[in-house]
């Protein structure tokens, strides 16, 4: 919904909460439902209104517990039967300065002060490690934000009697917690009070008349920023961006003016200015975000552009770039579908609100910020936090080259008649051997990822699937695939049980990013291999049918296995003879663990 | 600014904020008379008044308040 994307009419906001609020339930989107556990130190009750508005907007339905006025720690450490029965999926703890229970004053000593500071922190790690205890969810905490005023003018900063210098350690010593603590996250009001200005933030008569511990204006893009970091947590991040080029990457029209003429660079505060952006958008492809071009505009202009010696950004940092002159929604259709993500997880950014309102109209979900002059661009996508980290990993960094190099694939494919040329084009090697320890955790996080190609959907937890790797009644074999474009890592994971002379299969799952490579056929081959080598001459499959696994209904046939039962909820049962088995991979060189090891 | 006006705006803040077109404020109308019009929901009304009219009250003001009345003299002497 627009009018609560940053920069959103705070007023038009506060004014109409009720009927967005109403207008946001009836769109018919199936939404997560969440239970949100608020813990005030503080009046909350505005806090959660517009907590609800931003959450419904990306795909969250809360349900909230407040806990009564400022008794938070009471709630964390005595929690009532109705708090223990909501069962929280996420605990928030509203603090702030106006909670810190004492201050150092002029008289103190520094070790005096430096206890002051252990026991204001102690309280606090108590309390988490407590919900954390007893709820077993993540954890949202405040920092604290700069007290209004300053008794030593100043050197309240860098005293250690003053209160800011104060607030400041005490936020040092939250960030070491967040830094070691998985699931719990920072909500910084530090950074947001004095983006809206601490002046007005912290205006006393919000405080002394309502127990508000910030202005009642502010809370909105409080609540924003809150949000953010709960759809993240909840899996409601937005995954790309498709960006226009004319006057939204660079100034001018590449069409119109030619390559020399669009500005960017150093030359003046325009360029600059599309300069800042274009590095801003370059930091988030680090940051593991897919960036793609969606411009109306000749490719070979559009390549030109993008080219330009001063620019940051380069036509090598997008996957995917559409120019031409077709309907910008159709091309962020097809961008979607050949990144294999869903359009409304794509930002759109555009300076033309004719595009963008088309685009809105047209695509369901999808964000389309008001891009209205070049100096504005950075803050706006940014505080609208589509991308905002809470967790962040290797495979994130990495991302921007996987996608790439499946869009390199692609590519070459296109080029062959034939596609067994093709697949020997790619130059496949893949190690498929028992279990090592090193992919243990992949092996388990895959079994719990994988919907489509997995016959039997059986989940392992990190203990079963230590219990598996233990045994010596399993035939385990994972499958790790490299070609010339990278590394796709772990792929696949083969799990069969041993009973006399027959294997049964409990689990067979394949990472779609690898279909039609053949990867199956070659651990296929390598099963069959260790089963005559342990003296089984049977193999039995499964497959049970689930909403998502269609696509390996004949898995089993295809492997040249024999269905020998089949009931009415189409859970099918197949059989293969090891000893008369032949390989059926002659694409993908294999290797054995002593390749890595 | 008219005592007229000041009715028209202030009638389509409240319906805004207690988002109820039924509603007709008068002179003598106090939180008792509108159903939604609690505590909490007085500082979002207050907030809302104040950007209709481009002006601020004074935290006395506030809590002394006793009816729509009290409210419209108070921004008759200091609205824009």
């Amino acid at each position: 919904m627009v009018e609560l994307e940053y920069p959103f009419d705070n007023e038009y906001v506060m004014k109409k909460r009720k009927s967005l609020r109403r207008t946001l339930l009836a769109d018919g989107t199936k939404r997560l439902k969440k239970k949100i556990a608020v813990f005030g130190g503080s009046t909350t009750n505005d806090i959660v209104v517009y907590l609800e508005l931003f959450l419904l907007n990306n795909g969250i339905e809360p349900e909230f517990y407040q806990s009564e006025y400022a008794r938070y720690w009471q709630d964390a450490m005595f929690p009532s039967e109705e708090l223990l029965d909501f069962q929280p999926d996420i605990v928030f703890i509203h603090t702030t300065s106006r909670n810190i229970t004492a201050y150092p004053t002029a008289a103190d000593s520094k070790e005096a002060v430096s206890g002051l500071l252990e026991a204001e922190y102690q309280k606090f790690e108590q309390m988490w490690q407590k919900i954390s205890d007893t709820y077993h969810c993540p954890i949202i905490q405040n920092n604290f934000e700069m007290p209004f005023y300053r008794i030593m003018g100043n050197k309240d900063c860098c005293d250690y009697r003053g209160r800011s210098n104060f607030v400041n350690r005490l936020n040092e010593k939250f960030y070491e917690y967040a830094e070691k603590t998985e699931g719990f996250y920072i909500n910084d009001i530090h950074f947001i009070s004095a983006s809206y200005g601490l002046k007005e933030w912290s205006n006393p008569l919000y405080w002394n008349m309502y127990k508000y511990a910030m202005c009642v204006e502010a809370i909105p893009e409080f609540s924003l920023n809150l949000a953010n970091i709960i759809k993240s947590v909840f899996g409601k991040n937005k995954k790309a961006l498709a960006l226009d080029l004319d006057n939204t990457l660079w100034g001018g029209v590449v069409g119109d003016d030619g390559v020399e003429g669009i500005q960017i660079g150093q030359e003046t505060g325009v360029s600059q200015s599309y300069y800042e952006f274009q590095s801003y958008i370059k930091s988030l492809k680090q940051l593991g975000i897919i960036l793609t071009v969606c411009s109306k505009n000749d490719h070979e202009n559009a390549i030109a552009g993008l080219n330009h010696p001063e620019g940051a950004l380069k036509p090598d940092d997008f996957i995917i770039i559409k120019a031409n002159w077709e309907n910008k929604d159709r091309n962020i259709i097809e961008t979607a579908a050949e990144l294999n993500i869903l359009p409304d997880s794509i930002v759109f950014v555009d300076d033309n609100p004719a595009e963008r309102a088309i685009v809105n109209a047209q695509i369901a979900g999808i964000s389309t910020p008001v891009m209205d002059s070049v100096e504005n661009y950075i803050t706006t996508i940014d505080r609208n936090g589509y991308f905002e980290v809470t967790n962040f990993s290797e495979d994130d960094l990495k991302r921007n080259e996987m996608y790439k190099a499946n869009a390199e694939r692609a590519a070459q494919q296109a080029s062959f008649t034939d596609y067994n040329e093709y697949l020997l084009s790619l130059d496949m090697t893949a190690v498929i051997d028992d279990f090592i320890p090193i992919y243990l955790q992949r092996i388990t996080q895959l079994s719990n990822k994988s919907n489509q190609f997995n016959v039997t959907t059986k989940r392992y937890t990190p203990t079963e699937m230590e219990e598996v790797f233990h045994s010596g009644n399993y035939i385990r074999l994972y499958g790790k695939l490299i070609d010339k474009f990278g590394d796709n890592g772990v792929v696949s994971v083969v799990i069969g049980k041993k009973d006399g002379d027959t294997l049964h299969m409990d689990l067979w799952i394949m990472s779609c990013r690898v279909l039609k490579r053949d990867m199956e056929f070659a651990m296929l081959d390598r099963l069959t291999e260790r089963c005559k080598e342990q003296g089984i001459h049977t193999i039995k499959g499964y497959y049970y049918p689930t909403a998502k696994n269609k696509m390996v209904k004949d898995l089993y046939q295809t492997f040249g296995f024999e269905k020998i039962e089949e009931d009415n909820e189409g859970n099918t049962v197949w059989q293969l003879n090891v000893d008369s088995y032949e390989n059926k991979n002659h694409v993908i060189k294999v290797e054995d663990n002593s390749s890595i090891q | 600014m008219d005592s007229k006006t000041i009715y028209a705006r202030l009638n389509k803040v409240f319906r805004d904020v207690f988002d109820d077109d039924s509603i007709k404020v008068t002179p003598k109308t106090t939180a008792d008379d509108i159903d939604d019009w609690d505590s909490l929901e007085h500082i979002t009304l207050i907030a809302a008044v104040e950007r209709e009219f481009k002006m601020k009250f004074k935290m006395g003001e506030i809590s002394s308040m006793k009816n729509v009345g009290e409210m419209a003299s108070i921004i008759a002497q200091r609205a824009k």
